[in-house]
């Protein structure tokens, strides 16, 4: 049991790039913190620093108080889950599970006790004298957890564990790993680049991108107040609409019509070098058909007509793809989000506009629909650093803030 | 693409036999002969009529035969260990490390692989001569090494890409010492690779006869494949085709038993160094 | 995009994972400048230093047993040098070149062995694709295929040899009736059609091995792809298989053509050269262990040595990139 403190790390490689700059993260005794971004953007260098198995070329990392940068691995007592798994292929499931217990040395009734404890917590007892090639992914998945709770570590280290099972069981598994962790109440540091698992498992999310932290919080704090454009982007499934909009006699011009803004958020368009041209984002659950609004809901958003694409009937709620004229909305961070989503050179002419709006609508494709939006969900992001404008001491207040 | 009909299994099965067949018949013949009695031994027939060990008894009895043989065992196996070590040490550099010049041993070693052997027979011959190598075990073993290094380092860096390097890691975070890493995770993992290449590399010293002809001239090291050559017979009048068929299957078995018992790696191991993928 | 990159943005593309940033116009060259600059880190040094400490011996042998003595042989070669007459020994810069260049025997023997060659390895290519696709693809009995095919690959090639020349030596053979009475091994174009067959019986499963392993290359769902789309099985193999395989197929050729070259063991059980069936080791190696001229027979090696590195110069060309190790730089 131990907290882990970063101070100012980072990870210069030999041929001079930066991987990870002046990270500072504070993780409490027994925290679950999940460290997630896209791929490149040093959430599993980090990890490796933590871990030991990369050297840390400047800043301080303290496990339980102690400063451990030059610690080797098996000095600083953490376990950690590949991504690959890396079970030993020439061991059974007991002798992997076993294998840290007899390089601790410890005596072998203590390790057959351990080794069958875990296997309990896991349901492993049946395959334990089976080879991992002869076991399911899931199977694996799960030997590699009892490898490393097996021997009780200050704090486990783990790198996209769940990456390689598909959909449904990764479904599974977080729940199992979130149980574990909480049964356990040991300090986790868990690398993905999915940010629903980073919605869904941590106490505290961290946003990393080219090597720095973007944000930290909770998993609900950073879907509502979102720092940035990159962070506003990132999280959430389907991800928040981004639209150009020019400030104009204070008003925003915007696809959606004018949309009035409040006087917090014009004080701020005043200064001299504030930006003429920003960047809109709304959410698809701050969207509603507007025939289902009652009056004093509708006060607060604005309304607009659009072509329907394509209606996606959940069962649950509806999510309506609308056509929307006007240039779609460009920036360093949501080029990256894009190449990230693997959709770079993948985007239909126009912008298309996702919502979410009630099962009872009776929206169909083809028709020009009037939709409503809330004016006090929305944010406004400074495209030249991707800025959220809307953040108020750390909360966002929607356009129409005083 | 699964046609699984009988008519297909059949077909299937006639090309099979037919490979079989083509693969079989020289050995098999050659092992007739060395069973047949020296009447019957120009009668032209596939199968002996009468049976005997013989010829075996012959070979075993001179000294020429059991002197050759075991130098080409104890040459084989010393140049197969070298080689193998050797290999191992510039494959695991090869297929872990970054270092200048890995381009140039790879290019060097690809050279030697494809280098004609005889363009080599003059000049060894004449150096080995000056430095009292020729005719000796050493004279064999350091051409053998040179032209099996380069099939050891290619299938060995294959096999060694192959091991998850990551169980390194993952033995350092249960705990172990870069040793301790090497020796119970890593090392179990790359043993059958490195027993493939020995086969390998051991069959191509055991089939060498170019150099083993050039640069031996008595029985001190001649290898069997030599002595086959200079086989005269228990005497001089009597026809050495029995005794040279029985030495020849004496050193065909190992090699058979190898592909019987080894199969699987032996082709893993010749496909895996020479193609990429 | 490729103006506003953020120097952050631009760090993390070396790290590997980040394929996307290569799309900035400017920061490969940036990054050129860097890795020059900055200077070697401890790690990297001792990177460094271990890789070398691991192949020296290696490369230290292959390079003692085959660069001093190929230059020696081409000291060896400019001189008259007979062991049987060993006072004659002197430099005579390339007269041997001349006598050997001019010689009705050398020009035999490397016609003999370049047409041994070509039709030893063309041979070799179909048969061993045909073998190739049997052992990959076959229903029943792979592992007997396998088996069975590996047994000449490892056989002593003299052993084969000796088999071939007793299954044709009139009166023991059962090949030696099938076409004339006469003794085929007596005959030039008979000898070098059996020397050609034991050849292609010794190395076609190599190829074929070669070749499988190609195959194994060709993705299944390309050929059902193939086939949905209408290709006919020689379509599927003309125009989805042999495409793939390409590298493969070249790397074969490669390997066969220079070891076919060298043919020397064959010959030797065989025929012992009677009747112009000498291959140009074959003389190499009778100039020099028989007739002890090392000047001539070295000679020789030189010449062998330079047709060698012509042929595998025009095959490295067509390679190009499809070199085996080209890639062994970037993989790790």
């Amino acid at each position: 049991m131990a907290d882990i403190v970063l101070d100012k790390v980072s990870k210069k490689f030999p041929d001079g790039t930066i991987a990870v700059r002046d990270v500072d993260l504070e993780i409490a005794d027994g925290e679950f913190v999940i460290l997630v971004g896209p791929s490149g953007c040093g959430k599993s260098t980090t990890l490796n620093m933590i871990a030991g198995l990369e050297d840390i070329s400047s800043g301080e990392l303290r496990i339980g108080g102690e400063r451990v940068n030059d610690k080797a691995p098996r000095d600083r007592d953490i376990a950690m889950v590949f991504q690959s798994y890396a079970l030993y292929p020439n061991m059974t499931v007991r002798e992997n599970m076993a294998f840290p217990l007899r390089l601790a040395k410890l005596d072998k009734e203590t390790i057959t006790r351990k080794v069958e404890e875990a296997a309990k917590v896991l349901e492993l007892t049946p395959l334990l004298d089976r080879k991992p090639a002869n076991l399911s992914g899931g199977q694996r998945q799960r030997v590699a957890m009892g490898r490393a709770i097996v021997r009780q570590p200050k704090a486990f280290l783990m790198d996209e564990p769940l990456s390689n099972l598909d959909a449904k069981l990764r479904v599974q598994m977080r729940t199992v790993v979130s149980r574990l962790q909480k049964q356990l109440a040991t300090t986790t540091v868990y690398v993905t680049h999915d940010q629903t698992e980073a919605m869904t498992l941590g106490d505290r999310v961290v946003i990393m991108r080219g090597g720095a932290i973007q944000q930290v919080g909770p998993p609900q704090e950073l879907y509502d107040h979102p720092n940035n454009l990159f962070v506003a982007g990132f999280i959430g499934s389907p991800s928040m609409n981004f639209l150009t909009a020019t400030v104009d006699e204070g008003r925003l011009r915007t696809a959606l019509g004018d949309v009035p803004i409040g006087d917090r958020i014009r004080r701020e368009l005043e200064g001299a070098d504030a930006p003429r041209d920003l960047i809109l984002g709304i959410r698809p659950e701050h969207f509603e058909d507007a025939e289902l609004i009652d009056e004093e809901t509708r006060r607060r958003g604005a309304e607009f007509t659009a072509p329907v694409d394509i209606v996606e009937s959940m069962g649950s709620d509806k999510y309506v793809y609308l056509s929307v004229e006007g240039e779609r909305a460009t920036s360093a961070e949501l080029e990256e989000l894009a190449a990230d989503a693997g959709a770079a050179d993948f985007s239909g002419a126009g912008s298309n506009l996702v919502t979410r709006l009630s099962a009872e609508s009776t929206v169909t494709e083809g028709e020009d629909r009037r939709v409503w939006f809330n004016l006090e969900k929305i944010h406004l992001f400074d495209p030249s650093d991707g800025r959220n404008l809307t953040l108020h001491e750390g909360r966002a207040a929607g356009a129409l803030a005083d | 693409m699964a046609d699984t009909t009988t008519r297909a299994k059949v077909r299937w099965g006639l090309l099979d036999l037919a490979v079989v067949v083509f693969a079989l018949t020289p050995v098999l013949w050659i092992m007739s002969l060395s069973f047949k009695t020296p009447a019957t031994l120009t009668d032209g027939k596939f199968i002996p009529r009468e049976w005997t060990l013989e010829n075996y008894r012959t070979i075993f009895a001179t000294d020429q035969f059991v002197r050759a043989l075991v130098n080409s065992i104890g040459i084989a196996l010393i140049a197969t260990s070298i080689a193998v070590v050797l290999g191992a040490m510039a494959a695991y550099a090869i297929s872990r490390l970054d270092f200048p010049g890995k381009r140039m041993l790879i290019g060097v070693s690809l050279l030697i692989a494809m280098f004609p052997q005889v363009s080599l027979v003059s000049p060894l011959f004449e150096i080995e001569r000056q430095l009292g190598l020729f005719d000796t075990w050493p004279g064999l073993i350091l051409p053998y090494i040179t032209f099996a290094l380069p099939l050891a380092i290619y299938t060995l860096s294959a096999f060694f890409k192959q091991i998850p390097w990551d169980l390194e890691k993952a033995a350092k975070m249960d705990g172990a010492t870069q040793g301790q890493a090497f020796r119970r995770v890593i090392a179990p993992l790359a043993a059958p690779g490195l027993f493939t290449t020995a086969i390998l590399v051991f069959i191509f010293c055991w089939n060498d006869f170019l150099f083993a002809i050039s640069l031996t001239s008595t029985e001190r090291s001649r290898t069997v494949p030599v002595a086959l050559s200079f086989f005269t017979g228990a005497s001089q009048f009597e026809d050495p085709t029995g005794a040279i068929c029985a030495a020849a299957v004496v050193i065909t078995v190992p090699i058979i038993l190898f592909v019987l018992f080894f199969q699987r790696r032996i082709v893993s191991g010749l496909t895996s160094g020479a193609v990429k993928g | 995009m490729s103006i506003n990159a953020t120097p952050a943005g631009a760090d993390v593309a070396a790290d590997g994972t980040d394929s996307r940033s290569g799309r900035h116009a400017t920061v490969p060259a940036q990054r050129d400048n860097r890795r020059r600059k900055v200077p070697l880190s401890e790690n990297k040094r001792a990177e460094r230093k271990l890789g070398w400490l691991l192949c020296a011996p290696a490369a230290l042998v292959m390079l003692a047993v085959t660069a001093y003595p190929i230059l020696y042989s081409v000291w060896l070669s400019l001189q008259r040098y007979d062991l049987r007459f060993p006072a004659e020994r002197e430099f005579i810069g390339l007269e041997n070149y001349v006598t050997v260049l001019t010689n009705e025997f050398w020009w035999t023997a490397f016609g003999v062995t370049m047409l041994i060659t070509v039709v030893t390895v063309a041979v070799e290519l179909v048969l061993g694709m045909g073998l190739a696709v049997i052992m990959h693809r076959t229903l029943v009995g792979r592992g007997i295929v396998r088996t069975s095919a590996l047994i000449p690959y490892g056989i002593v090639t003299v052993v084969a040899a000796f088999s071939w020349r007793y299954a044709w030596t009139p009166g023991t053979g059962y090949l030696a009736n099938l076409f004339s009475d006469g003794a085929p091994l007596t005959e030039r174009a008979s000898s070098l059609a059996i020397i050609m067959l034991a050849e292609i019986w010794k190395t076609t499963p190599f190829m074929a091995l070669l070749l499988m392993a190609g195959l194994a290359l060709v993705p299944e769902d390309l050929l059902k792809a193939a086939s949905t789309d209408g290709a006919t099985a020689w379509q599927r193999f003309t125009k989805v298989m042999l495409p793939v395989m390409k590298p493969a197929i070249l790397v074969a050729l490669l390997f066969r053509t220079l070891d076919a070259f060298r043919v020397f063991d064959n010959i030797y059980v065989l025929t012992s050269g009677a009747n112009e069936t000498s291959s140009v080791s074959m003389i190499a190696y009778n100039n020099l262990i028989r007739g002890l001229n090392l000047g001539i027979g070295s000679t020789m090696s030189v010449l062998i040595f330079i047709t060698v590195a012509i042929i595998a110069f025009i095959f490295v060309k067509l390679f190009g990139t499809a070199a085996p190790g080209s890639d062994d730089g970037e993989r790790r």
